[in-house]
């Protein structure tokens, strides 16, 4: 896959049809695979990595790139064609300056999962026909990638890609006994006194790192109401831990109808906070209240929270589910 | 720094029973910016006015706040004044301490408290407030009334009268509405089409009139004076422009058995047809989905028999766009469905009916030309029992709250009717209370009791119980004497309540005008502004706000009218300053905020900004202020905060959210 990857980026970044890809290449460790832009095809035949440790989502960088002269070649996973496609339908992406190339997925790993499973002092990770040979402090352990995969694609809702130019592979469907809600689930069955502890709880490690904010792809405003001071939410020594957890309330409010749900949120938090929980809640209600909605799902799509319609939940729904009667 | 003056109103004992208002405005003195802060009786009395206009003057304020009632009902008296001394109308903010708080609390220290911390967040926002100019807009000189029954026509034919258009959407292939189907109207015993057609006649004749019939209102956009309103007319499957209103087809049509809606499927009508003889357009309407040619393709006979070759099956609903100054609801009523009252034996036994049926069961051009006749076996009933209030005033869920309104006077005259042309039928009249006020309304009614011995018993109905020998045994209890009645009856007539129609509803979402939980239209004020929604440009005719008899639609029907006039006399309209801006640096052009602006005031273009030194070009949102009608749904849809709305703007309400979380 990677070589049909790097042979296409050399062809179309050699003949000149794009003046930049966007990719992946390896960070501060091996493992620690890392966003890149290669702008020449000595930096592809280098640098240009794809395995399963390439998880992040490549398609917010086009905000930026899609603005400069000449096309970007942009490689997108599944996950990442929503979210590119949920950009286009929010005009944050110039479409025509972008190529995209659509490749199958299935499923990512990273180091904190591999970790996960008991396996200490990493060094090096590299990846054999789906599995993966993980050198230690301690010697060689060999593991099948799907044995690791992130909870994101443990529960992958989709194969397909909403937006291409052309597809390295097979075109995947939607996951249709996808189970991502389950976890959801089980925080609504809580009482609202247990759901409030567990989520304070799980903020409470919050660093305030921005690390989410900066890598959602819903997250693409001229300038975040946390870094405007006129906002009056802005980016300050917080009064009380309680207005720290508002972070995150705020910030599902505004990707709310807009999250793909790609989960890069919660892959990037450093503290390992399950923010994506918040994000799919609101999905998840849309989907009851409003029919299944999927952003992303088709370019030009209206979110049923900005979209109006006479079969709409009437504002009284709110009376009906949550509320003090349902405790 | 603002120099505020805060001016608490008694409201007479309205707010001052409650709110200790010396308190309020001694406590409001110490606020910031705050210069005078005072009380008196009626704020919007000249007096009162005055004491606002001095003050101003007096201690050369920037800044007012009235502590009084909702700003629904005094904001515009209290802009005026403030601006009658020198200040901008819009530096002026209104804490509500009447309808949000005196009159919703009992406790006068709890009031208290509430009534200043209003105020204080009143006060909060004056600090942050501009002086706003509004503009003009043209009004459109033509209104639409929506609903063609009588409320419709009375509305359409008085606003034609004052020389403006006016068209009317009727969602039935006729325009007359429900009066259509009534037989004699109280207390008058005239007949109904008597007066009724050529009231459709003239609508009909009138130049200024414009009638779609078979046609539904499909989107509304706009505002007051400028409505821009798309028309469904559905498919009728006749060119409206060649059918003569022959009836030709409706006799040679072989689909016979269609349920005859006006005879309220007592009878049966044709798939193609005419609703009544005096339909108003008198126009062939094809019933799609009883129509075999429609169906299978294999008939053709009205086709073939239409000698002005009006029939077109290929015909397909088509939309119209105009533009109005003004819209009127007059969507009417329905009686209930009955599917719930089982105990009367409605849907078990064909001589179980409502009083719309046996309008249309007495009507001399009703299924048995006039003569009444049981629907079981079309023989003389000897003895009928009217039961009242099925539906109405009623705690259990099952039926309306409200009291019907029309069914006394109805019952009293289908019952002197009755006694009148059939001397040897008994009548009985079961009731809670019989409810007759009106103009010669319980005269009527005595007459009924005294003149035409109808016998009315005091007492519900338990049951009807249908018996094998084909009579109806009703067994109710007679209140007054005490007993209990079981009564062998030949037909039994239910007062079925009457409710909104249910087209109200998505239309009153469309219009954005405010329903009751009973789905009535919401007037503007319910004593003084009955006539109008809190909707700007939108008015209320007829049924469509409550339940109302003959002589009272018509009257509102008028007053409608002469509100509608009252607008669309005028050439413009003086806008609200108070409308949505973007913050253009701010702004990621993601049309967020289009999709949620109910008027289409906002655009996109491609700016070029300097950023950082280097030219970048970026999408961006402008509101048209003139289209701009100051809802605010941008502002919160807007994830960056660019859009904020002039008067409500996002710090002007954390400021009022502070000042009451400061408490």
């Amino acid at each position: 896959m990677q070589e049909m990857m790097k042979k296409k980026a050399i062809e179309l970044l050699g003949s000149g049809a794009v003046a930049r890809v966007l990719g992946w290449k390896k960070g501060e460790f091996d493992y620690d695979i890392t966003p890149a832009v290669f702008e020449s095809i000595e930096e592809i035949e280098n640098e240009f990595i794809y395995n399963s440790l390439c998880s992040p989502n490549l398609s917010k960088y086009l905000v930026k790139e899609s603005r400069k002269e000449g096309k970007t070649l942009i490689f997108l996973k599944p996950c990442d064609s929503y979210s590119l496609s949920q950009l286009i339908t929010e005009h944050r992406v110039v479409r025509e300056n972008v190529y995209a190339i659509g490749i199958e997925c299935y499923g990512k790993t990273d180091a904190d999962t591999i970790k996960e499973k008991g396996i200490k002092g990493i060094t090096k990770i590299t990846e054999n026909d789906g599995v993966l040979n993980i050198e230690t402090l301690y010697g060689n352990e060999k593991v099948p990638v799907y044995e690791v995969l992130r909870e994101r694609c443990v529960n992958c809702k989709s194969k397909k890609h909403p937006v291409y130019d052309e597809l390295i592979g097979e075109e995947g469907q939607a996951v249709d006994d996808c189970e991502r809600f389950s976890e959801v689930d089980r925080i609504e069955r809580m009482t609202p006194e247990e759901r409030f502890a567990f989520f304070r709880g799980e903020l409470s490690r919050c660093i305030r790192c921005n690390a989410c904010r900066n890598v959602c792809p819903a997250c693409t405003c001229e300038k975040c109401v946390f870094d405007n001071d006129a906002s009056g939410i802005a980016q300050k020594a917080a009064s009380d831990s309680f207005e720290e957890n508002m972070f995150h309330i705020i910030r599902a409010f505004h990707v709310a109808g807009r999250c793909t749900d790609c989960g890069e949120c919660s892959r990037v938090c450093p503290q390992n906070i399950p923010l994506h929980l918040l994000n799919r809640k609101f999905i998840k209600d849309i989907n009851e209240l409003y029919g299944n909605y999927q952003p992303g799902e088709n370019i030009g799509n209206r979110s049923p929270l900005t979209d109006y319609t006479q079969n709409d939940a009437e504002p009284n729904i709110v009376y009906k589910r949550g509320g003090k009667d349902n405790a | 720094m603002q120099r505020i003056g805060v001016f608490v109103c008694h409201c007479g004992t309205n707010i001052a029973a409650t709110v200790d208002v010396k308190a309020v405005a001694e406590a409001l003195k110490y606020e910031p910016g705050v210069v005078v802060s005072t009380e008196y009786q009626y704020m919007c009395s000249e007096a009162g006015q005055e004491l606002i206009k001095n003050a101003i003057k007096e201690n050369a304020l920037t800044g007012v706040v009235v502590c009084s009632c909702s700003p629904r009902m005094h904001e515009a008296t209290f802009r005026k004044t403030v601006a009658a001394a020198g200040l901008n109308p819009y530096m002026l903010e209104i804490a509500n301490i009447r309808e949000q708080v005196s009159w919703i609390h009992k406790n006068i220290e709890e009031a208290t408290e509430k009534a200043i911390i209003l105020g204080r967040a009143a006060i909060a926002k004056v600090h942050l407030n501009a002086p706003l100019t509004a503009g003009e807009s043209p009004v459109v000189k033509r209104a639409l009334v929506i609903g063609g029954g009588i409320a419709g026509i009375q509305t359409a034919l008085d606003i034609a009268e004052a020389g403006f258009e006016v068209d009317i959407v009727e969602k039935n292939p006729t325009i007359g509405g429900k009066m259509t189907q009534l037989d004699k109207t109280f207390p008058t015993l005239d007949c109904a089409a008597c007066i009724l057609t050529p009231k459709m006649v003239d609508c009909a004749q009138n130049d200024k009139i414009k009638i779609y019939s078979y046609s539904e209102v499909s989107e509304v956009k706009g505002f007051v004076g400028n409505f821009d309103v798309t028309i469904k007319r559905k498919a009728r499957y006749v060119d409206e422009n060649k059918c003569t209103g022959c009836g030709l087809c409706t006799e040679k049509c072989p689909q016979k058995k269609v349920p005859n809606e006006f005879n309220l499927g007592l009878d049966n009508r044709r798939a193609i047809y005419i609703p009544f003889a005096q339909a108003v357009p008198k126009i062939a309407t094809i019933d799609a989905d009883y129509c075999t040619m429609l169906k299978s393709g294999k008939c053709g006979v009205c086709s073939k028999v239409c000698t002005a070759g009006a029939i077109d099956y290929k015909q397909e609903d088509s939309f119209v766009n105009e533009k109005y100054g003004a819209i009127v609801v007059a969507t009417g009523f329905n009686p209930i469905k009955l599917d719930k009252y089982d105990e009367f034996a409605y849907s078990q036994s064909a001589d179980v009916i409502t009083s719309l049926e046996l309008e249309r069961l007495m009507n001399a051009a009703g299924p048995n030309g006039g003569t009444l006749l049981r629907p079981s076996d079309k023989k003389h009933p000897h003895r009928i029992a009217f039961i009242q209030c099925v539906g109405s005033r009623c705690d259990d869920g099952k039926g309306k709250s409200y009291c019907s309104k029309i069914c006394c006077m109805y019952t009293a005259k289908h019952a002197m009717l009755i006694r009148e042309k059939y001397p040897d039928t008994e009548v009985y009249v079961f009731y809670i209370d019989v409810r007759t006020p009106g103009k010669n309304f319980d005269e009527f009614y005595r007459r009924a009791v005294e003149e035409y011995g109808v016998n009315y018993i005091k007492g519900m109905v338990g049951k009807v119980l249908p018996e094998p020998d084909g009579t109806l045994t009703v067994r109710a209890s007679d209140l007054l004497n005490g007993t209990q009645l079981n009564l062998s009856c030949d037909l039994v007539v239910l007062a079925a309540a009457i409710e909104p129609d249910k087209s109200a509803r998505p239309l009153a979402t469309m219009l954005t005008a405010s329903m009751d939980t009973n789905d009535f239209f919401t007037e503007a004020h319910p004593k003084l502004r009955p006539v109008e929604s809190p909707t700007a440009g939108i008015f209320l005719s007829g049924a469509c706000q409550g339940p109302k008899d003959i002589p009272e639609t018509v009257s509102q029907a008028s007053a409608c009218a002469a509100k509608v006039i009252g607008l669309l006399a005028k050439n413009t309209l003086k806008g609200n300053p108070c409308v949505a801006h973007s913050d253009e640096l701010l702004c990621n052009g993601c049309s967020s905020c289009e999709k949620v602006c109910p008027y289409g005031a906002i655009s996109y273009s491609d700016k070029e900004f300097r950023i950082n030194g280097k030219m970048v070009t970026r999408r961006v949102a402008s509101v048209n202020p003139a289209v701009c009608q100051g809802c605010g749904a941008c502002t919160v849809a807007c994830p960056s905060g660019a859009m904020d709305l002039n008067g409500f703007s996002n710090s002007q309400i954390m400021a009022e959210v502070d000042a009451i979380c400061k408490w």
